[in-house]
This record gives structure tokens, sequence and C-alpha cells, in this order.
């Protein structure tokens, strides 16, 4: 891989606003709340700012509002006098982690210094299918989505296939579910902070088989955003920056269909791959993960395709306790997809606030002991895009 | 769904015709312009599938998107064509009766309309052989 003279690039400054059904705030007033905590946090102001790029997968469809960028930098107070180039960056549920992506270039390259990344979506102002076919767009409309898939559809496909070549069970399954509602419940922005056990999500209703209602991460309203700076003049704004190890990046085909095989994400192996070259570490580095948990078996996926166990064993090691906190490689200490909740736009953000928090060691009651370095994993529609960051305290 | 955008595609959706790249001898269902291994080098003809495919994975749909809702449960799978390509339809038969492995057969019947005074559009499906 080219390997190109940037500088390095740190975190200076996080913020998530609590993720839920939250009928009484608009998309904009979610999203200048995370902008301008994550800036307290930062302890910069507008003027220290160079551009913001902002993840958002479908206002178009769930506010009928496009042109994000330059609506937040006007409701964040940074059009009228500092006239700052905001730029929204799509690419389905990996929106926000492509932001981030986006912002770590304007600052490695040297053309912007501090830089906000931040994500956002309202979902809960359209009913239930609307927002079911606004997600679907992120799988192949016109032949996909047009033979009646829909997302739990394609995953459940993907889990039946695993179950079947790897012997993966629903408990195995409804465990990924159970230690996400656990963590989640330690977690004070979480959407849901109740504990669940496997009988409730082997009993709750079944959406497409073999998934559960259970299995499925929610729909949420939810912004989040964080504060990227050259990593030399870190210091300058916090006493722990976070340095970014690794940003990467592959993609797939669309459709579930074209892939070279249903239950491996080629694109996680090939971004994680590159992330891992980047940074010159192993999964063996890597202290805990937040992974995209959209539902159940997709995090079984994701472990394996990480590299954090065999092919086929991502069931086997959760059940066993590996995943959890305290356990070998802890997963999704926020409660993931499924328990903090799913904004599309902002979870690849969402994700990266959450490993900043624990890095730093201000995560309270779900603190990873020693943390030191952690990843995120973004992933879009069924695998088409998958974005992975690694980050460290140490530069 | 508009009339333009599925009558664009009309001759794919009812008999099952694809693309097949003469350079490297790749199938492509759905079809394809660009064949991703020989890419401008590729020579893209239209081909007509003989319509044998197996079961790959499957799922019953119980909670349907728009359009689609009071077709539930349904089945719907990812079918292996005899050629090589893959698709995503649904199996005609009872939710119990599919299995990965199974073999069907395509047949011509109405997919879906997404709401009263939308057009029907009608489609390949699959059933067991």
């Amino acid at each position: 891989m080219k390997v190109l003279v940037m500088r390095d690039v740190a975190i200076i400054g996080v913020y998530n606003t609590k993720f839920g059904e939250m009928w009484d705030r608009s998309f904009r007033d979610i999203f200048v709340e995370a902008g301008v905590g994550a800036l307290e946090d930062a302890g910069v102001s507008g003027e220290d700012i160079g551009g913001l790029y902002v993840g958002n997968m479908s206002g178009g469809q769930f506010v009928e509002q496009e042109h994000i960028g330059a609506l937040i930098a006007d409701y964040s107070g940074l059009s009228r006098n500092l006239h700052l180039p905001s730029t929204r960056v799509e690419a389905a549920c990996a929106s926000g982690g492509l932001a981030l992506r986006q912002a770590i270039f304007a600052v490695a390259s040297g053309y912007q210094d501090i830089t906000v990344a931040g994500g956002v979506e309202k979902m809960t102002d359209v009913s239930t299918s609307i927002a079911s076919s606004a997600l679907a767009a992120a799988a192949d409309h016109e032949w996909e989505g047009m033979m009646g898939a829909t997302f739990p559809g394609l995953y459940a496909m993907i889990a039946r296939l695993h179950m079947h070549k790897y012997r993966t069970t629903s408990e195995q399954l409804a465990e990924v579910a159970v230690k996400n509602h656990y963590n989640g419940s330690m977690n004070p922005i979480a959407q849901y902070q109740n504990r669940i056990t496997v009988d409730a999500v082997l009993k709750s209703i079944m959406v497409a088989d073999p998934l559960h209602i259970f299995d499925c991460s929610p729909i949420t309203d939810g912004a989040s955003a964080l504060v990227v700076a050259p990593a030399d003049i870190a210091h300058k704004y916090t006493d722990t920056p976070i340095y970014i190890k690794a940003t990467a990046q592959a993609n797939d085909t669309i459709a579930l269909h074209d892939r070279r095989d249903i239950t491996t994400l080629d694109a996680t192996v090939i971004a994680a791959k590159r992330a891992y070259e980047m940074s010159a570490l192993t999964p063996n580095d890597i202290d805990l993960v937040e992974v995209h948990d959209c539902f159940t078996i997709a995090e079984i996926c994701a472990i394996e395709d990480l590299g954090f166990t065999k092919k086929g064993e991502g069931g086997k090691i959760t059940e066993e306790g590996e995943t959890a906190i305290g356990g070998r490689i802890p997963v999704n200490t926020s409660g993931g997809l499924k328990a903090c909740g799913h904004p599309v736009g902002a979870t690849g953000i969402k994700q990266t606030v959450e490993i900043t928090h624990q890095l730093r060691g201000e995560a309270g009651k779900r603190q990873v002991d020693g943390a030191e370095i952690g990843m995120t994993h973004n992933v879009g529609g069924s695998g088409a895009t998958a974005v992975v960051h690694i980050l460290s305290r140490n530069r | 769904m508009t009339v333009a955008r599925f009558w664009r595609k009309q001759v794919h959706r009812y008999n099952l015709v694809g693309t097949h790249c003469n350079e490297c001898g790749e199938y492509f269902y759905p079809p394809r312009n660009m064949c991703p291994t020989c890419r401008r080098d590729g020579k893209i003809e239209p081909h007509k599938f003989n319509g044998a495919g197996e079961v790959v994975t499957y799922t019953v749909i119980r909670t349907a998107a728009e359009g689609f809702v009071h077709q539930t449960p349904f089945v719907l799978a990812i079918v292996k064509l005899d050629e090589g390509p893959q698709l995503t339809s649904q199996i005609v038969c009872d939710p119990e009766v599919a299995y990965i492995g199974m073999k069907v057969k395509p047949v011509f019947r109405r997919i879906g309309q997404s709401g009263e005074r939308d057009i029907i559009h009608y489609g390949t499906k699959f059933v067991p052989v």
C-alpha cells in the first residue's frame, strides 16, 4: 500500500447526545447539541475550526431535508460570519465512520488544522414502515428491495447460512443481545438500559427467520461529534489526546447475492487488513472494539472478519464470555447498535466517542481496565462499505 | 416504483435474461454491462438462463417492507443459477419446506404493488422442482 507523508492526527474533544426516541427535539437541535458538546470538551471555539464533515444517511427520507452540511453549519452558528466549509458524507450506515475519515484526511494533509467530524440521524419522525423502506435503500433497490428483501431479511440469510456452515445457534446469537444490553445498562446515553435474558430474546417475535426482534438494532434519534487536530498541537487542548493510528475503508458488491462468501464481509476483512498494516498492529494488540452489530449475526461475523477469532467461532467465543467486559476482547462496551441505539448517520462517530472515553479512562462502570488501544468498525448496508479505525492513548 | 423504472428492466425480469462476458466466460444476473474482471476489455452480450437453480440461503419474511405486507409470511432466498450467478428472489412454497440446497425453477409471478394506484409489477419467482 502507498505510504504517504502525512501528519499524525488526534482526537481532542468528543460528545454524544442521548440516544433514543426524542419526540420533543428536532434534527437540528440534536446536532447542534453534539457539536457544541464536542467543542466544549476540546476547549475550542468556532474561530479555531477549519471545517465540518457530517455523516448523515437519509435526511431526505427521514426529515425531508437534504443539504445537511449547510443546515448544520448554519444552525451551529458557523455560517453567517465564519462561512466555514461544511460537507455531508453518505455511505448508508457507515456515513459517520466515513465522515471521520474525511476529517482525518483534511488534518493529516495539512489542508486544515482543527476539524469537526459529526453524525446525525432523526429517524422517529416517520412511521416504522417508512423508516424501514428508507433503510432498505442501502441495499440494491432494484434487485433486492424490489423482490421483497428487508434489512433484517438480508442479515437473516447471512445468519441462516452461518448456522448451516458453522453450527452457530440461536442461543449464541441471543448472547450478543444479552451482552450488549448488559453493557448498555451502564451507559447513560443508551436507548435501552434494561438487561435482558437469552430466553427473552428467543421468545420475542420473529422478524425474519432466524432473527427475532431482539436480534435487531432499533430505530433511534441521536447525534455525535468529535474534534480532531494535528497531533503536534493536541496537548494544547487536552491532557489525554487520543491518537488515530489507522483509518481504512474497503468496499464490496452492493448486493449480498454477489458476494464471494455470504457469511464473510470481505469489505471488513480488507479494511481491517489495511488498518493493521497502517498501524503495524495485530488483533492481539487491540484492547477493545466497537463493532457494527446492526443485527446479532453482524457482531458474530465482525469479530471473525476483524481477526479476533477463527471464521465460524464468533458464536462460541461470545457464549464463552470472551467478548464481555473483563473478557479477552471486550466488544461493544457502549451497548453497541443493539442497546445504545442506531441513529444510522451518527453510529460511526458514536463508536469513536465510546473508544475515546474508554482510552481516556472515563467510561465509568463499563470501563475496560488498562485500555490503551481500541478499534471501531462501521458498516454500510449488508457489507458494501466497511470503515475501520484504530485509536491509541500513545502516539 | 415508476412505470419507466420497471419497464426498462422488463426483459430481464420477465424472462431471466442477464448478460455474459464473452472474454472471460462469466455470467451475470442481475445483468451487468461492465465485467468486473475484464472491465473495458470485456465483451458483454445478453444471455437467457436455463433457469435451473439451487437455494444458497433463505429466510422467512414476517415483517415486510411497504408493498409486501399482504404477502407475509413469504420465503426470500438467494438462488444460485446453473450458469453460476446468484440472485435474490422469492420461493413460492410453504415456509416449512424450504431448505438450503433445495432445487428450484423459475416461474412468472406478480411481485408487488407499492400502493393501490401504483402499477402492479411482475417478475421471476422460483418454485421447488
